[in-house]
């Protein structure tokens, strides 16, 4: 097996990721799917990292984890207090414009 | 000397600025102070004049060149004077019947408390008058002849808080407007013709250029004409301006304002003689108005709207006669000036019997009044019988000159136009003769006026009556004067040229045929005025009658053609407007309106509906990439 | 395995195990946007990661691999649940799409970004695989150490910085200042009165219910629930529990029970349950 199949895995997850935060409604889930991206980058920059034979790569996927992570907290902080004026963690909800 | 010609204009000119700015301080001496003005005009007038005779004929053109109005390459405006002899006998006769209409206003306009602000109005229209007579270019002439519309304006509606008068003044300044802009057309005309409007180059250089445009220059000039002299089809605001008090009718719409298109054709003789379809058409104009004022004149029993369709057939003649060419210049003009004494008195006359008779313009109402005012009686008998052509007084010399001059024209034009002009001798008897004995003869007819004042007809103060004597004088012996050894072709000749034309029949034939009109048309009144008793209503009178009173239909005529005419333009005008200029305009609005409704459908708030845009345009990105690197 | 294979190539064994839970990974994302529960989502999701950390392991990045799991899965996806928690875990999506043409539009992008990410690595050169021995040579987490204290240095502390800064700002979004005194029961009471609703008490849950467990609702004498037996906190997560259905089947049954009891004439059984 070639390992750049581990890149071909990454680009479906990636769209899978962003597929999802495109149809789905709930803030959470859309967060997960944001996590999901990122997860898939990592995978590919693990895998780069396996094909130049250097550890860069994984420096850089080490990053984007602490980058998640901080996003993750705030972007979390975000939904509770949307929730609690809104009551609800839906992202059509936060529209206010007239159709 | 010559730099006296600018005085004859600053003069009034500087009366009208003092009288209407000068304030209520000015309401006792503004009178006099106008009056001396206009008098001051006339005594230069006289000293030029005098001049002028001391000189040979060939050396009597003065010039004065006072500064350079629109110095502009290839556009020169100057404000410059030419005094010549046509210059000079139009000079003499406004400053000298203005100043007498200037003191006769004095006493006519005695209880008026806007006096002062009259003779300012007075003073600016013998200013603009003799600017307009005095310019040496047809731009500086334009000022004039716009000035004394503006004056023209004003005096009619000096009265304005009566809405006759106020209407009369409108009517007249938009029928006014009319003629002017032929005025205007004609001078842009001959500034792409001949590149300059002063009177020397452009006839100078009437021969080399084409007949066509020489028309159309000259038909401008004809519409000009027919505005200011209030001839067919622009004739209609004459009659309405007798609204005004009687010495502005006698001076501006009687002696000069309305002569002053006379002065343009005549002025233009040149271009005229060159384009004779414009002067024929000229013929015709004063032949249609000369039967058409005559008529009117008949069926008027206002005394004012009777002199009023007289002036009109007069000027009629005067028209005629200049449209002859050559042949006419000069008996228009001596009509012209004889005129302007006869019917300058018959208006003052008029306004004396007026005076004297609370105000009533009514001829029905008259009566037997050469008893009570004799004075008047035996002026206005003067005027009369000059202005019906009595041998040996004014008129009979001018008209007569005129009546022969047409059938001099030759052809069937000649006997046409002759035949129009001897048929307008008898009206005009007949209609003169009416005025005079419903007027002083018959019986008293008097009514209480609106308050219930029973009339008490006086003899005027002599500050009226005056001036009216001496233009009885004038009328008497001017034409005399002016025929006895042609002074008057003499003296005009350099300036206008003269040609004796082929009389088909000789001018003692014309005189005897003149006479035999004159003793019809006398006839004919006598036997329907004065042999029977006048009713004081008017009678429902015979369909020409009717329609005379109503001007002959003139108002409606215009009423149905243009008013209504440019109603429906409007209304037209208005639909397309609506329909297809705002339709085009709301149709854009709303299609842009509608497709941003559309596009604004984008924008729906819906942060997943972005999310797919920005990642579209991410696949977007990577697709170009991806190309940039397979090319 | 030598080192010229590991440049085009891997061990039969690490194919298969790619095979394997490439599948189980592809499936776990799949179902993490397909699951209508979020904690559905959060379970699959998690399941997705530890594979990925398996994946990670695999390819020689022992530290990541670790730090995946305990991080990710252990933290990162904690947080997630707890919040799903707070906001209701019950509560199911609905998966109707409410926006018109947002559906194949995002398929149709899904799909042809996809296509063309895989399309651009396919046309790369990527067969020269190096293969980390020689950089693991010294231990994966030294040569990490190495990188991240001197050529990664500043970026390693902006990167705790950043997660300062989130910190406080998570802290700043979901504090509540209060910045008035809270009402008094005497306050609450008169504040009731002067609404003029809800005069008495709320009632209790399982008021004339068949159960009283705090998320049923209690019913009305018409056998519908009444929303406000139960807590507004429930109520708001959508959590009450809908017995009244069950309730009145079940007291159809028993009325069925008693006819059939009391031999009771079918026609008068039908007008019952009519």
């Amino acid at each position: 097996m070639n390992p750049v199949n581990y890149l071909y895995l990454a680009c479906l997850l990636f769209t899978i990721g962003a597929t999802g935060v495109l149809i789905r409604r709930n803030a959470i889930v859309v967060f997960m799917c944001i996590e999901l991206m990122l997860n898939a980058c990592n995978l590919a920059f693990v895998a780069f990292s396996r094909m130049h034979g250097n550890l860069d790569g994984q420096i850089f996927a080490f990053f984007t984890m602490v980058v998640a992570a901080a996003e993750v907290v705030v972007g979390l902080a975000i939904i509770v207090s949307l929730f609690r004026s809104r009551h609800s963690a839906s992202v059509d909800d936060a529209s206010l414009m007239k159709l | 000397m010559e730099n006296l010609i600018a005085l004859l204009v600053a003069a009034p000119l500087l009366g009208a600025a003092v009288l209407l700015c000068g304030g209520r301080a000015l309401d006792r001496v503004g009178h006099l102070l106008g009056t001396l003005l206009a008098a001051g005009s006339f005594v230069i007038a006289v000293v030029l004049f005098s001049d002028m005779l001391g000189k040979s004929p060939e050396d009597r053109t003065f010039s004065q060149h006072l500064f350079s109005w629109i110095p502009v390459e290839g556009f020169q405006a100057d404000v410059a004077f030419q005094l010549d002899q046509l210059s000079m006998t139009f000079v003499l006769l406004i400053s000298g019947v203005g100043t007498l209409i200037h003191i006769y206003s004095i006493g006519y306009m005695e209880h008026d408390e806007r006096r002062r602000r009259f003779f300012g109005y007075l003073n600016l229209f013998l200013a603009a008058m003799l600017l307009l007579v005095l310019a040496d270019n047809y731009l500086l002439l334009y000022v004039g002849w716009e000035g004394v519309g503006l004056a023209s304006y004003l005096l009619i509606g000096f009265w304005q808080h009566k809405p006759s008068a106020a209407t009369a003044a409108k009517k007249a300044f938009l029928v006014n407007r009319v003629g002017d802009m032929g005025l205007s057309i004609a001078i842009m005309l001959m500034f792409t013709t001949f590149g300059t409007f002063a009177f020397g180059p452009v006839l100078d250089s009437v021969g080399d250029t084409s007949e066509g445009k020489l028309t159309a220059i000259g038909l401008m000039l004809l519409l000009a004409a027919c505005g200011k002299s209030a001839q067919v089809p622009l004739q209609s605001w004459l009659g309405d301006a007798m609204e005004g008090p009687t010495p502005v009718s006698a001076l501006i719409h009687a002696a000069t304002m309305v002569t002053a298109g006379v002065y343009l054709i005549v002025r233009s003789g040149a271009i005229f003689n060159a384009a004779p379809d414009a002067q024929l058409v000229v013929t015709i104009v004063g032949a249609v108005t000369l039967l058409f004022g005559a008529i009117v004149g008949c069926a008027k029993d206002d005394i004012k709207k009777a002199l009023a369709g007289s002036t009109m057939s007069q000027i009629g003649y005067m028209v005629l006669a200049a449209g002859l060419g050559p042949i006419g210049y000069v008996f228009a003009i001596m009509h012209l000036v004889t005129h302007g004494f006869f019917k300058a008195g018959l208006f003052l006359g008029a306004g004396s019997v007026m005076h004297g008779m609370n105000d009533e313009v009514d001829m029905r109402k008259y009566g037997a009044l050469r008893k009570y005012m004799p004075v008047t009686f035996v002026t206005f008998g003067l005027g009369y019988l000059a202005i019906i052509g009595f041998p040996g007084l004014s008129g009979f010399f001018s008209k007569d000159k005129i009546i022969e001059a047409a059938f001099a024209k030759g052809g069937t034009e000649g006997w046409i136009l002759g035949s129009v002009a001897l048929l307008g001798a008898a009206i005009t008897a007949f209609y003169m003769t009416r005025v005079m004995i419903m007027t002083f003869f018959g019986e008293k007819r008097w009514q209480p006026d609106a308050e219930g004042h029973e009339p008490h007809p006086h003899e005027s103060p002599s500050s009226m009556t005056i001036p009216m004597i001496v233009l009885a004088v004038g009328s008497v012996f001017a034409g005399g004067f002016f025929s006895i050894g042609d002074r008057f072709l003499n003296w005009l000749e350099p300036v206008t040229g003269h040609d004796h034309g082929h009389a088909p029949i000789s001018a003692g034939v014309v005189t005897g045929a003149t006479m035999v009109c004159l003793v019809i048309g006398v006839g004919i009144a006598w036997l329907q005025y004065g042999r029977r008793e006048i009713p004081v209503v008017a009678p429902r009178g015979s369909l020409l009658t009717r329609a005379a009173r109503r001007d002959l239909l003139q108002d409606d005529f215009n009423h149905v053609v243009l008013v209504r005419g440019g109603e429906h333009l409007t209304r037209s005008l208005v639909y397309v407007d609506h329909t297809l200029v705002d339709g085009v305009v709301n149709g854009t609005a709303a299609s842009v309106g509608g497709l941003s409704g559309r596009l604004r459908k984008l924008q729906n708030g819906y942060v997943r509906s972005y999310a797919v845009s920005m990642f579209g345009g991410a696949a977007v990105i990577v697709a170009a990439t991806l190309l940039m690197r397979a090319v | 395995m030598s080192a010229q294979l590991a440049a085009y190539s891997t061990s039969t064994g690490e194919a298969f195990q790619f095979w394997i839970l490439g599948t189980v990974a592809v499936i776990g994302a799949l179902c993490t946007i397909l699951m209508k529960k979020a904690v559905h989502s959060a379970l699959c999701l998690a399941g997705t990661m530890v594979v990925l950390a398996v994946f990670y392991l695999a390819n020689g990045a022992y530290f990541l691999g670790i730090v995946q799991i305990v991080v990710y899965t252990g933290a990162i996806m904690m947080l997630f649940l707890f919040v799903v928690m707070l906001v209701g875990v019950t509560a199911a999506d609905s998966l109707k799409e409410t926006i018109k043409g947002q559906r194949w539009l995002a398929a149709l992008c899904g799909l042809g970004f996809g296509v063309l990410l895989i399309a651009g690595i396919g046309n790369a050169s990527l067969h020269q695989f190096n293969g980390l021995a020689k950089a693991n040579a010294g231990g994966n987490v030294e040569g990490l150490a190495a990188l991240i204290f001197t050529k990664y240095v500043f970026a390693f502390e902006i990167t705790g910085a950043l997660l300062i800064t989130a910190t406080v700002g998570a802290m700043v979004l979901t504090h509540r200042e209060r910045t008035e005194r809270a009402k008094t029961q005497r306050e609450l009471a008169e504040q009731r009165v002067r609404e003029g609703k809800h005069l008495p008490p709320l009632p209790a849950p399982g008021v004339y219910a068949r159960h009283n467990a705090v998320d049923i609702a209690g019913l009305l004498p018409d056998g519908t629930p009444s929303e406000l037996t139960v807590m507004q906190t429930l109520r708001e997560r959508g959590q009450i529990r809908d017995v009244s259905g069950e309730a009145l089947s079940d007291l159809k049954a028993l009325e069925q029970r008693s006819a059939d009891r009391l031999e009771r004439s079918d026609e008068r059984a039908e007008e019952a349950s009519k």
